[in-house]
């Protein structure tokens, strides 16, 4: 008891003396290059905003996401400002876990009405802005174009998959380590299961019906799943099963694919000279669809949020103000040039000349954004919103289970088969354990 | 009168100690207990109520459930298996005479202090990437496809890791123990006319016994609960392959934010670790008491 | 009484001994060079190994974005703290089970032993909430006080052990000379006993420089050591192994250091109850 009673007299008193001096604003973010560059640049904002330091917690996506879900849920209050994935926005704002970012969309010079419609409208519950875009992204076709030259093919800039799945086994030479096709295989309902999922989208496939009954029994899922697992034998790097964005990415990066569909932001990523092999050599293209109506590009955003009971919300505000700004976009433009700006977030970007010079990925990463139909993502009806994902609490763990099971698969552990009965039985399990259909 | 003395005196200098364990288990079991009665996830405040023993039920009947139960005894088994008799080799080794002996004890120690993250991390990334790891490289300079270590053979791959930062320990236990072996006796045995394979098993063996005792005791209780390494690596998969309970009470609490479903596998968690400590206690218990 | 050995067989076993060594401690090698390394070459193939353009870049990068000194005072206290506190506690209890053993006295050992089986992470969300009530997350304290009762069983049970085996007749004749208690274990007990605390000392700091899960879920920057400065290096978007070599190297070589100094006694200590 004593000793209890000591620390908390030691704790409180290191509290005390911290309220008197500047405003310290604990920021957690991702440690994506995008927020690894916002992080160097906190000068910037400190000088313009005398009185109020900068602390960051910069981590891995995953550890990221259960530190910054565990303590605003539980209250914990040890961060002033959150990074958070569009996923958790609406949630979370439902849940009355973060602050409206009022002052925000009414500021005129901020210019909320400049954000991309689908972004904004994804970070919006009941007419609040909850969080506000740091950088958006969709999905996209990235190929080399020289791989394709002498290959004799022409890719249309709105394919198939069909065309696809025939092209990257062209291309495939496993004897120099050229694949066709890299795609993710890793489990992790952000992983795999966002490709997967946006994938599915396309062939006709949805994750529950109007009763919130799991659909992997069905035939579209079976088709989705053979025709992937089936491309990446063929076409795909070997250990494919283990690859998320990251190893993709420096795959990608160091010429050892042919194609890659993934996340819009890689373009500047793969058309650095400093970081790839194959800069000038990339050209993109929408993401394939089967003819049914949808293609698979997904909408994603990371925003930074405040959580709700925070002392330091004016401090916070103007800190996102600040990062989610179109100075900053300026910013960044003037230090790293304009290919390097955080992007997916603002129409006037789109509209910037200079941008559109630098960013040769511009234009398909607009249309692949306004693309994306988080509110109608399937052929069918769906009682969810969300393209890669399934927008509530319950998704994460299951999406991760589902991707497992996907991931084995593909690495040839199960068939495909069993990985679908797996997999609808453990989702029908995780819903009913949640209570669902829910009145 | 000096025993009474002595007697309550020890008690009281065991009294902190004790009372600490005590609070540091009775406190959050008796919190997990409570925890894991409820319905109550994270996700959802407002939605908890008294389900009595659902969670147990669904973190039992789950069908990850088994594998993981296996997963955690083959993981500890290889992983002890690989120490012990990976480590008597070793220590059997360094035990002869050779240049430098000092500088190799020095290189084998250090896997040891190294960080469960770094050393998975660096495994898994620089050694069994199949594109760019050094083991990919090795296999095609041997002409054979490389092997994507992870997807082929992921609780394997774990027992790897896990033993490379655990055989350094065993091995220098039991290298202390066998230098300690009295030259006299080794020589005697000769004199005997005992074979090396017969000294071993009737010497070298038996003068090992508490040693051994000591390291399987030491690495069961570290091994039961790793984590970090399949967290990094495989992340349990593909499917459920290198999932242990561990990891699967891992899922429920971080992933699913189930607070009640993670409480509950704890729970039995906590359950099946008493299990193999008694377990252990009879099997080798009588060792410590020499 | 050293055998006469021939110069081949100990030729032999050298070759032999040195292979082993270097194969276990290759990984270690490989990420320090290849902290030196470009990202490019960090992922050359065929792989280079010495010669290649040896650059700080990853050490500049790594500083820049995350301050290495801050995490590695943070490990030092949390690391030292934990385990001089624990000792402080386990001393006493380990005295009074080696020399006033009871019936339970081997229950209570096996018990508190198995309390370090159980997964922390079941218990995550109950000791954050209390640690959110007494406002001790994100402070070196609590960080302090969780890692002293998760080594506490170790630290007791190496020490009883080793206490053990002090003969009891030397304590006897203090007592007959009429020390008290506290004399006693000052005076006549600590003295012998001090090999044995020093490795357990030193086993303790290893292990609560490595643990990851209390340090990495109860910290977010005031009192976040090195295992949380590893986990914002461990999986950036594109190339990554260079930088990540750097930061691991950093997060490894303070204790790898510590242990190397140290081996001896730590040996020492682990084995003096299982060696007779």
């Amino acid at each position: 008891m004593t000793l209890k009673t000591i620390l908390l007299g030691a704790v409180s008193a290191l509290a005390f003396s911290g309220v008197a001096s500047a405003e310290t604003l604990t920021i957690a973010t991702v440690n994506n290059g995008d927020m690894i560059r916002m992080q160097k640049l906190t000068d910037e904002f400190t000088k313009k905003n005398p009185g109020i330091d900068v602390k960051w917690v910069t981590l891995e996506e995953n550890i990221l996401r259960q530190k910054v879900t565990t303590d605003v849920a539980t209250k914990g209050g040890q961060y002033d400002v959150m990074t958070i994935g569009i996923y958790e926005a609406p949630i979370w704002g439902k849940q009355g876990w973060l602050a409206p970012l009022d002052k925000l969309s009414k500021d005129a010079a901020y210019d909320a009405n400049d954000l991309l419609p689908p972004i904004r409208s994804g970070l919006t519950v009941d007419g609040k802005l909850y969080a506000a875009p740091f950088y958006g992204e969709s999905s996209m076709v990235m190929y080399r174009k020289d791989l394709f030259d002498k290959a004799g093919l022409k890719m249309p800039d709105a394919p198939t998959w069909d065309f696809i799945a025939d092209a990257a086994r062209k291309i495939t030479d496993k004897g120099s380590e050229t694949y066709g096709i890299c795609l993710r295989g890793k489990a992790g309902w952000g992983e795999n299961m966002a490709f997967l999922t946006a994938t599915s989208n396309a062939f006709g496939a949805r994750w529950f019906d109007e009763n919130w009954k799991p659909q992997f029994d069905q035939p579209e899922w079976k088709k989705t799943l053979d025709f992937y697992v089936k491309l990446m034998k063929d076409a795909g790097p070997p250990g494919a099963s283990s690859n998320g964005f990251n190893e993709n990415l420096a795959l990608f990066q160091t010429g050892k694919c042919g194609m890659w569909i993934d996340a819009t932001v890689a373009a500047s990523f793969v058309t650095n000279p400093k970081e790839s092999k194959v800069a000038d050599k990339v050209g993109f293209a929408l993401a394939p669809d089967t003819g049914l109506g949808k293609r698979g590009n997904w909408l994603w955003s990371w925003n930074l949020a405040i959580p709700a009971g925070s002392k330091k919300v004016e401090a916070a505000e103007k800190f996102i103000a600040w990062a989610t700004s179109k100075d900053y976009l300026n910013l960044v433009a003037e230090k790293e040039g304009w290919a390097n700006v955080p992007p997916g977030t603002r129409t006037s970007l789109y509209q910037n000349a200079e941008y559109q010079k630098a960013a040769p990925f511009a234009k398909m990463t607009l249309d692949s954004i306004n693309a994306a139909d988080p509110k109608k993502p399937t052929v069918k009806p769906v009682p969810y919103e969300g393209v890669q994902y399934v927008a509530i609490p319950e998704f994460q763990a299951i999406g991760t289970a589902v991707g497992q099971q996907f991931s084995a698969a593909l690495a040839g552990q199960v068939t495909v088969d069993q990985a679908l009965a797996s997999a609808q039985q453990l989702t029908e399990r995780e819903m009913k354990k949640a209570g669902y259909p829910k009145k | 009168m000096a025993t009474t003395h002595t007697r309550s005196a020890a008690r009281l200098m065991m009294a902190p100690s004790v009372i600490l364990l005590f609070a540091w288990m009775i406190v959050p079991l008796g919190m997990t207990i409570y925890f894991s009665l409820l319905r109550y996830n994270l996700l959802m405040p407002g939605t908890e109520e008294f389900t009595g023993l659902l969670n147990y039920e669904f973190f039992l009947t789950d069908p990850a459930f088994f594998d993981a139960l296996k997963n955690t005894l083959l993981l500890v088994g290889g992983v002890l298996a690989i120490s012990v008799i990976g480590g008597i080799l070793m220590a059997l080794l360094l035990d002869q005479p050779m240049f430098g002996q000092g500088i190799v004890r020095i290189l084998v120690i250090a896997p040891f202090f190294i960080m469960p993250t770094v050393a998975a991390l660096v495994w898994k990334n620089m050694f069994m990437n199949p594109v760019n790891g050094l083991f990919a490289w090795l296999f095609r300079l041997l002409g054979a496809e490389p092997l994507d270590w992870l997807a082929v053979a992921p609780l394997t791959s774990v027992v790897i890791i896990v033993a490379w930062q655990w055989l350094p320990f065993a091995t220098l236990i039991l290298l202390t123990a066998l230098q300690s072996l009295d030259e006299e006796q080794k020589e005697a045995a000769e004199m005997d006319g005992a074979g090396p394979i017969s000294k071993f098993i009737y010497i070298t063996l038996p003068h090992m016994a508490r040693a051994i005792t000591v390291v399987v005791l030491i690495e069961t209780i570290f091994l039961l609960s790793v984590f970090a390494e399949i967290l990094v690596t495989t992340n349990g998969g593909p499917g459920t392959q290198s999932t242990n309970i561990t990891y699967l009470v891992y899922t429920q609490a971080l992933l699913q934010f189930d607070v009640g479903g993670a409480s509950a596998g704890g729970i039995v968690a906590v359950v099946l670790a008493n299990i193999v400590a008694i377990f252990l206690i009879r099997m080798i218990g009588k060792n410590l008491e020499a | 009484m050293a055998r006469k050995v021939s110069t081949q067989r100990k030729v032999a076993f050298t070759v032999m001994a040195w292979t082993i060594g270097f194969l276990m401690f290759f990984p270690i090698l490989w990420t320090f060079l290849t902290s030196f390394k470009s990202e490019g070459d960090a992922i050359a193939s065929p792989p280079v190994f010495l010669f290649f353009n040896w650059t700080m870049e990853n050490y500049h990068e790594v500083q820049s974005r995350s301050d290495y000194f801050s995490h590695f005072w943070n490990s030092v206290v949390i690391s030292f703290g934990s385990t001089l506190l624990g000792l402080l506690i386990a001393i006493p209890a380990a005295w009074a089970m080696a020399f006033s053993p009871t019936k339970r006295t081997k229950d209570v050992l096996m018990w508190m032993l198995s309390t370090k089986m159980m997964p922390p992470v079941g218990a995550l969300i109950p000791i954050y909430l209390i640690f959110r009530d007494g406002g001790l997350l994100d402070s070196r304290i609590g960080l302090v006080v969780v890692l002293t009762l998760i080594n506490l069983p170790i630290i007791v049970w190496m020490l009883y052990t080793y206490f053990k085996e002090i003969p009891g007749e030397i304590l006897e004749a203090a007592r007959m000379d009429g020390a008290s208690l506290m004399k006693e274990v000052i005076y006549v007990l600590t003295p012998m006993a001090v090999p044995g605390i020093a490795s357990t000392l030193l086993l303790n700091i290893i292990l609560a420089w490595n643990e990851a899960f209390w340090t990495l879920n109860l910290t977010t920057s005031n009192a976040a050591p090195l295992t949380t400065f590893i986990a914002s290096y461990s999986s950036p978007e594109g190339l990554f192994y260079a930088k990540l070599s750097a930061a691991s190297t950093m997060a490894i070589a303070p204790i790898v250091i510590l242990g190397w100094f140290s081996q001896k006694q730590l040996v020492r200590g682990l084995t003096f109850g299982a060696v007779k």
